[in-house]
């Protein structure tokens, strides 16, 4: 068994008096497509913003990549975990060639010239090699979030965690962004992915994992999930999801 | 006696005009040095309001609520006149420069602040995700965008800081209002009043003009 590369044991979460986390443990090992799925509120977006520590955890144990993250050790576990946005958050004053080159000038001391041919090259992979001088706002939603995946990529970071990234988009551009994320997924990089695409999750996760108020309900293979959901909370969900 | 005799008067406004550009000169030096020190103090302070540990940061409020409560004229006055007797002598010029900076830093940083909270949540955020020390946050992305929200406020702050130049006559700095009336008194005429107040007009209308291009920029951009 591969080394996991994150690894949560009994994460608590609330803000303020909402608990959005009880107690999750999960752990994922490298080269894994983890994708996390469960109605809106279950704190699947807040689980993965504890991983990179976007929210800061209240209880339990989070490492990543052999660090524990947490209070003050912040920083370490963010620049080895990529993170793709709902809203893309692409910066809107540069362009799209900087956006990505930023974080390996800024982070990893590329230089600017070394850090945009390595960005040029991950635009081309992801099929915008002619927007490279454009800014975001010149961009439609799903060239941009495109450009998002290629920013976190730059980083070399060795968990990509994607927080809903088709749910902002217009239906006709989901496909566009879902294939990157496929191509990607085949490429040995661990990702985690928190998602309505039933679809996506089927095809490409190793693991599928259900979530509902803030707990783990159910995982397994994409097999297990979707043709066999033991549990009620899961079957009503697919049921809710799928039917249509 | 025609109106252009007593306050249109050529001669007199041609006699004059030297006196009255040199006041001209001290007038933007002071104005110019008022702004760019209330510039960077308010920057300062508006990241230690936000971002500093608890007991800086009440200082840093403490500071601006302060400075945007007393009249700049009172400031002025006690910098001047009552500072010398703990020993701190300053010009007049040193005196107004001073005065007009600490209170434009204030309101400055009141602006500064509003700029960067309306910088959206998610910028923060990949900024983080990028792992991004703060400084670089500030410097590369929230500062870039925070500053174009705030141009026509501080456009507006500048023009104030400006016109508040006047106040320094007070403490005999030969700025444009102190040479016209003393322009005034050596020609028995008030010409030069009048030529000052045109030249303040002359130079701050178009940037009170600028201010309102800017915010329809800003605004027609939608966000």
């Amino acid at each position: 068994m591969t080394q996991p590369i994150i690894q949560m044991k009994g994460v608590v979460k609330s803000f303020g008096c909402f608990q959005a986390l009880h107690g999750v443990d999960l752990s994922v090992t490298e080269g894994e497509i983890v994708v996390i799925i469960g109605p809106s509120g279950s704190g699947k977006s807040t689980l993965i913003r504890c991983i990179n520590q976007l929210e800061e955890h209240n209880g339990g144990d989070i490492v990543v990549d052999g660090i524990a993250v947490g209070k003050g050790r912040r920083r370490a576990a963010q620049a080895e975990v990529g993170m793709v946005f709902q809203s893309f958050n692409l910066f809107p004053h540069m362009t799209v060639l900087r956006n990505v080159a930023l974080g390996p000038v800024r982070v990893r001391n590329l230089s600017w010239a070394e850090a945009e041919t390595r960005a040029k090259r991950l635009l081309a992979r992801v099929g915008l090699e002619d927007h490279i001088a454009k800014y975001p706002g010149q961009l439609s939603g799903g060239q941009q979030q495109r450009v998002g995946i290629a920013r976190a990529l730059a980083m070399e970071p060795k968990v990509l965690l994607f927080d809903e990234p088709t749910s902002a988009l217009d239906p006709e551009m989901v496909g566009e962004v879902l294939d990157v994320m496929q191509q990607l997924a085949k490429t040995g990089v661990t990702m985690v992915v928190v998602t309505h695409e039933m679809g996506f999750a089927r095809k490409v996760a190793d693991r599928v994992v259900f979530m509902d108020g803030g707990r783990i309900v159910e995982e397994g293979r994409p097999d297990e999930i979707f043709n066999a959901p033991r549990d009620p909370r899961l079957r009503s969900f697919l049921q809710a999801v799928l039917s249509h | 006696m025609s109106i252009f005799d007593t306050f249109l008067n050529w001669k007199v406004f041609v006699q004059t005009l030297p006196l009255l550009l040199s006041g001209l000169t001290t007038t933007l030096t002071l104005g110019v040095t008022a702004i760019i020190l209330g510039f960077v103090g308010g920057l300062a302070l508006a990241l230690v309001r936000l971002y500093a540990s608890p007991p800086f940061r009440q200082l840093s409020i403490a500071y601006i609520d302060v400075f945007r409560s007393i009249p700049i004229l009172v400031l002025l006055v006690v910098i001047y006149y009552a500072l010398p007797f703990v020993g701190l002598r300053l010009s007049p010029f040193g005196a107004a420069a001073s005065a007009l900076s600490l209170v434009s830093a204030a309101y400055s940083a009141e602006i500064f602040r509003a700029g960067i909270e309306a910088v959206p949540k998610g910028q923060f955020e990949a900024a983080y995700a990028l792992g991004l020390s703060p400084w670089r946050l500030m410097g590369d992305v929230v500062l870039p965008q925070a500053l174009k929200i705030v141009i026509p406020p501080i456009t507006s702050n500048s023009i104030n800081v400006m016109k508040d130049t006047a106040l320094a006559s007070v403490v005999a700095m030969p700025d444009l209002l102190k040479q016209a009336t003393q322009a005034q008194a050596l020609a028995a005429n008030p010409t030069p009043l009048i030529s000052a107040a045109f030249i303040y007009i002359l130079i701050l209308l178009p940037l009170v003009r600028l201010v309102g291009v800017f915010e329809k920029r800003l605004a027609g951009r939608g966000r």
